[in-house]
Parts: structure tokens; C-alpha cells; sequence
């Protein structure tokens, strides 16, 4: 496993990527090697050891995150959930009912809200997949959607926030001044346990006010 | 019994960019081979590792699947058109508004913007008893475990069971059927048009399948002919929140009118029974007739004839009733 993973930084490498692109990529994948011993380990080495048959898809593929292109090894079956928490250290996406019920997991993906879970990471190859980790701009400044949920105070346990503030952000490039009722409809595919709708949704009118400079 | 692993075994997964390849693939591989739309349907399978197929062919790069386009005859509806695709076309909102309503009314908008119509229509059901991989009749066994008395069956049918009393839960089948659409199959080199009331299949053809789709098979396309363009066709969907959640029952109708009479119409309900069923019953008693009222009270108790509801799903034997008693008398709501 952990050989497999050092190529994948080599073959990085060079490709031309800058050292320290290369490093990161390294950090990475040691994060992956610890990761995927837990999350593989009853059967690893025979889930993931074989080799793919001719034209089916390699596992070595580029994607793009965040406006950053990672490269990483992904068997077929793998969701981009998976790749982000456990290969990719993104640990803010985060999963819930990994079944496409709960939201928890939305990322967005060329700007579109998807469930993270339940989306193949070989499916978002070419596209740009942003995460919660992706919205704060380079000097810090958060998102306003992020700034309203400080604000109004947004969630309890916030284990759903990740989702809905992804959502969130989709909704206001969609529809700048949603309504309450537009943004539960378009919010609808996400659950909150501890029923924060109510703030939820006075986070998005407040994002909405943020982005109009009130 | 299925247990709940976090990683889907291995599989190979071939991402080919035209349809000519998908079929080949498909054709190579048999019934070892599983057909890859939005996969929102497909990966609870593989999770819970009740399907494990060796080889999936994901659609997904095959550009063309997803057109949506006008025809002399209509309107050709890629299988792979997601549904928030069909929501939004602007010839599908101004001829046939019904279906644009009845796909923004499944699912919730996550699963729309990746789902697909191909994958809507050919879902599997919803019975809880199969997907937690009891091996029951649909899964090649030889038992129900949803119809004894003391079964949880309060989503399960109510008409046309035979062995198994799963029910077909897709939003967007009734419509379909209602307008007359025809599915577009390519195996091999060779294409057929099954037209939708064929398209599904229930368990008294085939206990281990849904539609027609045999492996092999590929669905391309969706035909819409312009026979019902611009008439009243009436969508309405019930659930058991007013939010994501598959239908208890959905009810579509589409009618022609001349002045007030019903000159013809199509009432197709689906969430009842193993396939959306035409009730052409319905559609005998009341051609001809006024639209008003009494005529819609008649109607709503045609459609119950010969109901069959098991323990717990008496409550659907109304409510088909009053849908179906609605898509007459009320104006279509739309998306
Ligand atoms: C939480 C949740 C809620 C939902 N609620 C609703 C609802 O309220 N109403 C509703 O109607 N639906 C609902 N759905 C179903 C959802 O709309 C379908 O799962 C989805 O449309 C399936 O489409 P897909 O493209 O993801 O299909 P996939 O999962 O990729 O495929 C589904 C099945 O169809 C077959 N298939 C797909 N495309 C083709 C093709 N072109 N040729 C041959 N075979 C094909 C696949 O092999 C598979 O067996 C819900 C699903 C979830 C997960
Ligand atoms: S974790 Fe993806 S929808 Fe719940
Ligand atoms: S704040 Fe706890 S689940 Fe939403």
C-alpha cells in the first residue's frame, strides 16, 4: 500500500509539479497510508491489490479540488466523500448516512450541490469539486455564508453545517436574495438532527445581506 | 442479510465515451455487467453488497445519452438527461409541463442534479425487505417477507401483486405512460422502441425485474410524442412528508377536451402496484363525459375496483381514490 502511494508522489514529481506541490502531495499521501489502514483494513490488500483489466479505468487520476489539481490513486468504487476525508485530509466534508438521505456530505461540483457520498470520485474527474475547506478566500476573509452562520449563531452540534453551508453557497450564486421559503426548498435535501432549521435559514438571509454590503 | 461495510468491493468500471462502446462492453460481459447512470440508486446496492456485479459501465462520458431534443414527432429525451434537465428545458415546461413538475417532485435537488431519467424509470423498488438482501422472492428466493400480516407493509401494493408485493416508486414513469412515451433500447447492433405501458414489467412476467432491461440491454433514449403536447395532463404526487420522500402514491392523467366533454384521457397511477398501471377502466367510464364533479366522483370510485390492500396500506385504497378523482376535476399544479 504504502509503496504504491510513494510512486504516486514520484510520478507527481515528474510531471513537473513544483517541490513544493511535491511535498504537499507527500503529506498527503502518508495522511492516506494511516487513513486508509483504518478504513481498509479487514480486507485491503485483497480489495484493492489487483490490477485493472484492459480498458478499464486506471486509478491514477488528476482531480481538481479546490482550484488545486491533486493526483491520487482511486479505485474504481471509491466516492469522492471517501477521497476527500481519507486521502485528501479534507476532513470538513463531512458523513452521515453515507445512503444520499442526510447532505452532510454536499460538495459542490462544477458549482452544482451533489452528495459527496454517493458520487464516484472517477465521475469528477475534469470537474471542479469544492469543499468547505475551499470557501474563505487566500487572506482568511470568510465566505459571508460562513461569516452569517458566526453571526445568527447557525448550528448546534453543526455536524450538518459543512453540507448546508455548501448548499447554502450554491443557492446564493444561483439566487442572491432567496426567499425563506426558496432557500428551504432548494435546502431540502439536508437534514439537521438537532433541527436548527430556523437558524439555518436566517444564516442564508443574513449571507444574502453580507453579500449586499448591509 | 446484508451487512454494512464502508468500502465497495472491487469491481472494474469502464467509463466508455460512446454508446457504440457501451454497448460492446455490455454485450461482452453479460450479466456480469451493470449499467452505471447518476449510480443513486446503484451504490446503495454495492454499500450494502446485496448486487455485486464483476464489471459496471458508468454512462457517464457519453455525451450524446444526454441530449434532450425535438423531433418531427416530438421530443427525444436522452436516458441520460439528469432530471434537474428535464425540470428546466424550456420545451418540456411549455408542452408537457407535467412531466417537468413530476421530475422536480422526486427526490431531493441534490439527487436531481445528478440522477438521471434513464435511472428514474429504471430504478429498482423501494420494499425494504429485498434491499436489506432478504432473500426473498425478487431476490431469487421463494418466500415474501412483506405480505404476512405481520409484515411492515405500508408502502407496499395494493393491486396487481403476484408473489411479491413490491411497488414501482418512480415519479416520472406515471407521466410517461400517460403520454404515450416510448423507450428507445439498443442491444448490440440492433434497436427497439418498447412502448412505456410494455417498458415495465411486473412480477407476474418477471419476479426478479422491473422493466424490460435484460443484461445486455442499454436504454438510449425517450421518445415523447406530440400527441399529448399542450392538452391537460395532471400530475400530483403524495408522501408522507411535503419534502423529499418517494411517493405513496402519484397519480397522472392527461385529458382532451372538447369544450366540456372528455373527449379522450389517460389516468396512470404508479406507488400502488409492482408497474404504474393504466387504469383504463377509469378511462372507459368516464370518455365522453363532462368534466365536472360528479363526473370526477365517479371516476375516483372506478379506480378502486378490485383493490386488494395488505395490513397496513388501506390508507392508499383512498387515496388513489381522491388523486384519481382530482387529476379530473382540479387544473394541473406545475413546477
Ligand atoms: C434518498 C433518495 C430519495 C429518492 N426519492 C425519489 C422520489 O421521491 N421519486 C422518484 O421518482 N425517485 C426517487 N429517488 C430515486 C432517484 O430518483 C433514482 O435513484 C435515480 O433517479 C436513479 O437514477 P440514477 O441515474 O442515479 O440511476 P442509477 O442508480 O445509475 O441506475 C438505476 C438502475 O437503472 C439502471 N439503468 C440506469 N440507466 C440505464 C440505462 N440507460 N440503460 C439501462 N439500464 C439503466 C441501472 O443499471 C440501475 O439498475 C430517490 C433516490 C434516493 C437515493
Ligand atoms: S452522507 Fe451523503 S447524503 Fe448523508
Ligand atoms: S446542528 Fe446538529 S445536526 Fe445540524
Amino acid at each position: 500500500m504504502s509503496q504504491e502511494i510513494i510512486e504516486v508522489a514520484g510520478e507527481t514529481a515528474q510531471q513537473g509539479v513544483s517541490r513544493r506541490g511535491f511535498i504537499k502531495g507527500a503529506i498527503a499521501a502518508s495522511a492516506a497510508v494511516s487513513s486508509s489502514n483504518y478504513l481498509f483494513r479487514s480486507n485491503g490488500g485483497a480489495l484493492l491489490a489487483q490490477t485493472p483489466a484492459a480498458g478499464a479505468v486506471e486509478r491514477l487520476i488528476t482531480v481538481n479540488v479546490n482550484g488545486r489539481s491533486r493526483r491520487i490513486d482511486v479505485p474504481p468504487m471509491e466516492t469522492v466523500a471517501t477521497t476527500l476525508r481519507y486521502k485528501l485530509g479534507l476532513t470538513g466534508t463531512k458523513i452521515g448516512c453515507d445512503r444520499a438521505e442526510c447532505g452532510a456530505c454536499t460538495v459542490l461540483v462544477d458549482g452544482q450541490p451533489h452528495y459527496g457520498c454517493s458520487l464516484l470520485t472517477h465521475s469528477v474527474r475534469g470537474r471542479e469539486v469544492t469543499t468547505i475547506e475551499g470557501l474563505e478566500s487566500e487572506d482568511g476573509t470568510l465566505h459571508p455564508m460562513q461569516q452569517a452562520v458566526l453571526e445568527e449563531q447557525g448550528f448546534q452540534c453543526a455536524f450538518c453545517m459543512s453540507g448546508f453551508i455548501m448548499n447554502s453557497v450554491a443557492l446564493l450564486n444561483d439566487n442572491p436574495n432567496p426567499s425563506r421559503k426558496q432557500a428551504a426548498e432548494w435546502l431540502s435535501g439536508n437534514l439537521c438532527r438537532c433541527a436548527d432549521y430556523d437558524k439555518i435559514l436566517t444564516s442564508v438571509q443574513r449571507a444574502a445581506e453580507i453579500t449586499r454590503g448591509a | 442479510m446484508a451487512v454494512i461495510r464502508d468500502v465497495i468491493p472491487q469491481l472494474e468500471l469502464f467509463q466508455p465515451s460512446s454508446t457504440e462502446d457501451a454497448v460492446a462492453l455490455l454485450a461482452e460481459h453479460g450479466s456480469d455487467a451493470w449499467v452505471y447512470a447518476g449510480g443513486l440508486d446503484t451504490l446503495d446496492w454495492f454499500k450494502d453488497r446485496v448486487k455485486r456485479p464483476r464489471v459496471v459501465v458508468d454512462l457517464g462520458a457519453i455525451e450524446s445519452l444526454r441530449e434532450i431534443r425535438s423531433t418531427p414527432d416530438g421530443l427525444e429525451i436522452g436516458a441520460m438527461a439528469k432530471l434537474i434537465d428535464v425540470v428546466n428545458h424550456s420545451e418540456i415546461q411549455s408542452q408537457f409541463p407535467a412531466l417537468a413538475f413530476a421530475a422536480k417532485s422526486a427526490a431531493s435537488p441534490q439527487i436531481r442534479n445528478q440522477g438521471t431519467i434513464g435511472g428514474n424509470i429504471s430504478q429498482d423498488t423501494r420494499c425494504w425487505y429485498y434491499r436489506d438482501g432478504w432473500t426473498c422472492y425478487r431476490a431469487g428466493g421463494n418466500i415474501c417477507y412483506a405480505s404476512p400480516p405481520t409484515a411492515m407493509n405500508r408502502e407496499h401494493c395494493i393491486l396487481g401483486a403476484s408473489r411479491c408485493v413490491a411497488v414501482n416508486p418512480s415519479d416520472t414513469a406515471p407521466v410517461l405512460v400517460a403520454l404515450g412515451a416510448s423507450m428507445v433500447v439498443r442491444r448490440g447492433r440492433s434497436e427497439r422502441v418498447v412502448p412505456a405501458e410494455e417498458f415495465f414489467v411486473g412480477p407476474e412476467i418477471d419476479i426478479e425485474r422491473m422493466t424490460v432491461l435484460e443484461p445486455g440491454d442499454l436504454l438510449t433514449s425517450i421518445r415523447v410524442p406530440s400527441t399529448w403536447a399542450g392538452t391537460r395532463v395532471y400530475f400530483e404526487k403524495v408522501r408522507d412528508r411535503d419534502t423529499w420522500d418517494f411517493p405513496l402514491v402519484n397519480v397522472a392523467t392527461a385529458i382532451r377536451q372538447d369544450g366540456d366533454t372528455i373527449q379522450d384521457l389517460r389516468v396512470v397511477v404508479n406507488g400502488v402496484a409492482p408497474t404504474p398501471v393504466r387504469l383504463t377502466a377509469v378511462e372507459n367510464a368516464i370518455r365522453g363525459q363532462a368534466r365536472n364533479e360528479d363526473t370526477a366522483t365517479r371516476a375516483g370510485d372506478a379506480a378502486i375496483q378490485g383493490v386488494a390492500p395488505l395490513t397496513h396500506n388501506g390508507f392508499k385504497v383512498n387515496l388513489m381514490r381522491n388523486l384519481v378523482k382530482r387529476s379530473i376535476r382540479d387544473e394541473p399544479m406545475t413546477a
